[in-house]
């Protein structure tokens, strides 16, 4: 099937969805691969790059599009004014287009996909489940835009993010917060440390805490009790109370950081407003605030969507389009998700995709399958609950086993009493002759068992090899019975030196052999 | 030389292998304990060959030259990768010494004693060709087993405790009869033939039980059964250097085998009555999930990006030979300043110690090679494990699946590092037959294909 890629035409987007080392994966599944000429420029991929990784270079955008079974974008479709065309008309029939959609809110754009029996496939739809992390755009998304909105929040910030003792004076450290400990809070964290700032975090989801102190950052405990995690590991909305507690909390702490980057979503729903006017004056003067859920309509009342205004000396940025300014990353890992999506869809690497709706991480990302909308998917099955119960499960059967029928003293003293029994037995009626002998039997038996215990684990081959040499002393048994009249006993005693003169000599050779290979 | 001076000698023949084996407490001190033991062995033979008893010089001769040749020529032959096999060979031997020097024993007319006496060198001769004969039989068969000249798996045939039951019963029943057939001056030649064939089809029933990743535990055991079998020599011969070598071989066979099995959390009588899984209580759980495969060039890529890496070789490395590869990876990254330690288990291989000698062979110092005790707390701080052809010793299963049919088996936990690559031929699971849920996590990467070429592979790409 041939797979095509466009240029983006949304104003602003510099990403494009394949690289050549992508696309070379995706000509082995067995696809053919064309790209519209100039698509990947903005991101710094030129067109011999793609050239020289077997994708055909096409110039004309509508070519582009007609003769595509398969089509790879990273935006939505949407109207491109110099075609005077939507997208959506481009696609030919019966082809299948595979992009971020957003269903929930572009209800339009879905009626006009479920047409001509187009196959729509929505990164953003990718479910929550470990199978499908490596095709989860959302997450690889997230973590470019926390990673730039720290770099953006550093570009207007005045100050250094480290604290530093110079000659010149102290410099204190910037104290940053992170609002939302998702992956974008997560990789805001990571950045911000890594640039030696204080970093403290806030999230509604008790279980991120771990997670937050992991990267080294201080997690803001509410004083209040109340599950914020609702289905797909996403937040949900929190009651009156919990929000009142939480506010406080950040009025506090705006009068305190210098950086603040709230990336609080709840999915299908507005932003939750968590900065209010009154907290941006609070702050102090030069203070950045980075407004991830711009798109959403922001967390800060003052935030203006994809521009950077400054109130009250505070500089609230707004932008929506962070990964595309980190276009080349992007355009690698969102590449490597489609490629990931497409060996799931290719299964048998024979070119051809199979839409197969029985899979959960398919049928999750499927909105629309030969011109029927799809969406919304049945609800995933959770995974993180189940184990807890398995595991509740398993100990009862872990412990009923262990009751035994005999009576743990007896058991312990069952083999004192049988070997008191045979040695008052032996003692009975063994001889004197035989009695010296078992004492130096028993005796050694116990400097063995001191000797032995103190042999290191790494010397353990050696040790056999060693305790087999010696073990062919067995041969002075030989010895003494070799010169008698009767010739099969010489015969016997012969043979048996013969053998223990082969178990001493390569015993102890092959020992010292080994030995000699342990070097520090 | 006078009785005194033997009995002298043989003391000091029995303290010099005392001292042997302590100086394998650890490397400093175990080449010196290695010639302790060969002074000690010389010494005996030395004293026993001139106490006036020997006068056939010239066979003895010849046997010890001929002997230690063919010995001299296997020790320096011997790949390190077939010690197991050189090891069971050598246990066999002894084993069949022990019967040998019973027969020539009880045929030699010349030792005359009276009553209890009489009986209890009869019992001494019984026993110590019975147990020779075991160690014989089972030795044999577990070189069959390592060598792969006998299939790994075990044999169960049904009813087989019975059988053992039933031999057992009949090598008691052929003791009394061949104790009262030397009591009537009759033929006991007989009874005694057809209990060491008894006693060598119960050598072979009870190897053949046993399964391959259980081998450890026989070879440790076979061990065990040669030095008793030299002690029950030594009660026969009423020679007590004989006895006190024995035993002290005997207890440190035994005490190899109880590490063993502690290592499996197995129990010595499970292992040695054969099978493996036999036992499990429950359906294990299911193992679900997708391995996540990984090539040369990007496990180069994260040996360059970590700091801190363990290797974990198992049985896989020394079949695939791979441990010279392994070793010069090792030093191309510590040549980067990262630290690179091994981990081994006290099962990995097929003997105890057998990773270590491989990896003394390649000339990894043994300073960076841990137990599995000193390590296993430390790999939250390891950014990359390797595990190589190993597989029941790093599976979680057995510390939280209690259905598992390794549950409680102490393993590697190497899952809990940063990342794991499992080197691996194909997506067989290991010598227990139990699936690996470490291959599905999302922090294990999957590297197929045989371990020396692929680490061949890793090598190149890191020297890039």
């Amino acid at each position: 099937m041939k797979i095509g890629i466009p240029k983006e035409i949304h104003l602003g987007e510099k990403r494009v969805a394949t690289t050549p080392e992508a696309a070379a994966q995706i000509i082995k599944l067995g696809f053919s691969v064309s790209i519209e000429s100039g698509a990947g420029v903005n991101a710094d991929i030129s067109d011999e790059a793609y050239q020289n990784a077997g994708v055909e270079i096409v110039y004309d955008t509508q070519t582009l599009w007609q003769q595509s079974d398969i089509i790879l974008k990273v935006r939505a479709p949407e109207f491109n004014p110099n075609l005077n065309l939507f997208e959506s008309q481009l696609l030919s029939p019966n082809s299948s287009l595979i992009s971020f959609i957003w269903p929930a809110q572009n209800e339009g754009l879905m009626q006009d996909l479920a047409v001509n029996n187009h196959t729509v496939l929505a990164m953003d739809s990718v479910p929550r489940m470990s199978r499908a992390q490596k095709l989860d755009a959302l997450s690889s998304m997230a973590n470019i835009a926390g990673y730039r909105a720290i770099v953006e929040a550093a570009q207007h910030f005045g100050r250094f993010f480290t604290g530093q003792i110079t000659a010149a004076g102290k410099i204190p450290p910037a104290k940053v917060l992170v609002i939302g400990a998702g992956v974008a809070g997560l990789a805001a964290i990571g950045t911000a440390k890594g640039m030696g700032a204080i970093v403290r975090s806030f999230d509604t989801r008790p279980e991120v805490k771990e997670q937050i102190e992991s990267m080294d950052a201080e997690f803001l405990m509410l004083d209040f009790k109340e599950e914020g995690g609702g289905t797909g590991g996403y937040a949900k909305t929190m009651s009156k109370e919990f929000i009142d507690a939480e506010m406080a909390l950040f009025a506090e702490q705006a009068k305190e950081v210098d950086i603040i980057v709230t990336t609080a979503l709840i999915p299908g729903k507005p932003a939750p407003k968590l900065i209010t006017t009154a907290m941006v004056e609070s702050m102090k003067p030069g203070s950045v605030i980075v407004d991830l859920a711009a798109e959403q309509g922001g967390n800060c009342d003052l935030t203006e969507k994809d521009q950077v205004v400054v109130k009250n000396g505070v500089t609230l940025i707004g932008y929506t389009n962070l990964p595309s300014r980190l276009a080349n990353q992007s355009s690698q890992l969102y590449a490597t998700n489609l490629r990931h999506l497409l060996t799931e869809l290719c299964p048998d690497k024979n070119g051809i995709i199979n839409v197969n709706m029985e899979d959960e991480v398919i049928r999750g990302t499927t909105v629309i399958k030969e011109g029927k909308i799809t969406w919304p998917p049945p609800a995933p099955k959770l995974s993180a609950a189940p184990v807890a119960t398995a595991e509740a499960n398993a100990i009862p059967t872990a412990t009923e086993t262990k009751k035994s029928i005999i009576p743990n003293f007896i058991k312990q003293l069952l083999p004192i009493t049988v070997a008191g029994l045979a040695l008052f037995g032996i003692g009975a009626v063994a001889p004197e002759s035989f009695m010296t002998h078992f004492t130096v039997f028993v005796l050694a038996c116990f400097v063995g068992y001191q000797v032995i215990w103190n042999v290191s684990h790494s010397l353990h081959t050696p040790l056999m090899s060693v305790t087999n040499a010696i073990s062919s002393i067995i041969v002075i048994g030989a010895i003494v019975q070799i010169s008698t009249a009767n010739p099969t006993v010489t015969i016997l005693a012969g043979a048996a030196t013969l053998l223990a003169a082969i178990n001493i000599f390569g015993g102890f050779l092959v020992t010292r052999r080994m030995l000699e290979m342990f070097r520090k | 030389m006078s009785h005194s001076l033997v009995t002298m000698s043989y003391i000091v023949a029995a303290i010099l292998f005392i001292l042997s084996l302590s100086g394998l407490s650890n490397q400093e001190t175990a080449r010196k304990g290695n010639y302790y033991g060969m002074l000690g062995m010389a010494i005996a033979i030395i004293a026993t060959t001139l106490s006036g008893t020997v006068s056939a010089f010239g066979v003895l001769i010849g046997a010890l030259v001929i002997g230690g040749l063919i010995g001299a020529r296997a020790a320096t032959k011997v790949e390190m990768t077939q010690m197991p096999e050189l090891v069971a060979i050598m246990h066999s031997m002894v084993g069949l010494a022990a019967v040998l020097v019973g027969y020539a024993n009880f045929m030699d007319q010349t030792i005359a004693l009276e009553g209890v006496e009489k009986t209890i060198h009869e019992i001494e001769i019984y026993v110590g060709i019975l147990i020779g004969a075991v160690t014989f039989s089972g030795s044999v068969i577990a070189f069959g087993k390592l060598s792969e000249k006998i299939n790994g798996k075990p044999l169960l045939l049904p009813g087989r405790h019975w059988l053992n039951l039933i031999l057992l019963i009949a090598s008691a029943g052929l003791g009394y009869e061949f104790l009262h057939q030397t009591e009537v001056g009759g033929d006991a030649l007989i009874p005694l033939a057809i209990m060491t064939g008894i006693a060598l089809v119960f050598g072979i029933h009870m190897v053949m039980a046993i399964g391959g990743a259980d081998m450890p535990v026989v070879i440790s055991m076979l061990n065990s059964y040669s030095g008793w079998a030299a002690a029950a020599t030594g009660f026969m011969l009423s020679n007590d250097l004989l006895i006190v070598t024995g035993a002290l071989v005997g207890s440190s066979g035994a005490i190899l085998s109880y590490i063993m099995c502690k290592a499996m959390n197995r129990h010595f009588l499970s292992v040695i009555a054969g099978g493996f899984g036999t036992t499990s209580g429950g359906e294990s759980a299911a193992i679900e999930g997708e391995v996540q495969p990984i090539d040369a060039e990007e496990t180069a890529e994260l040996l360059k990006a970590a700091k801190n890496i363990m290797i974990i070789p198992g049985y896989g490395m020394a079949v695939a030979q791979a441990q010279h590869t392994v070793y010069e990876i090792t030093k191309l990254l510590r040549a980067k300043g990262k630290k690179v330690g091994f981990g081994i288990h006290p099962v990995a291989g097929r003997m105890p110690g057998h990773m270590n000698v491989l990896l003394a062979e390649a000339k990894v110092p043994y300073d960076i090679v841990y137990e599995m005790d000193e390590i296993n707390d430390d790999f939250d701080s390891v950014d990359v494990s390797i595990v190589i052809g190993a597989n029941d010793i790093v599976n979680p299963s057995a510390l939280n699946d209690p259905n598992s049919p390794i549950a409680g088996m102490p393993v590697l936990e190497c899952w809990k590092g940063e990342t794991t690559i499992v080197l691996k031929r194909s997506m067989a699971s290991g010598y227990a037959g139990v699936g690996n849920p470490l291959f599905v996590l999302e922090n294990t990467r999957m590297l197929f294909g045989d371990a020396n070429a692929t680490m061949q592979a890793v090598l190149k790409a890191l020297e890039k």
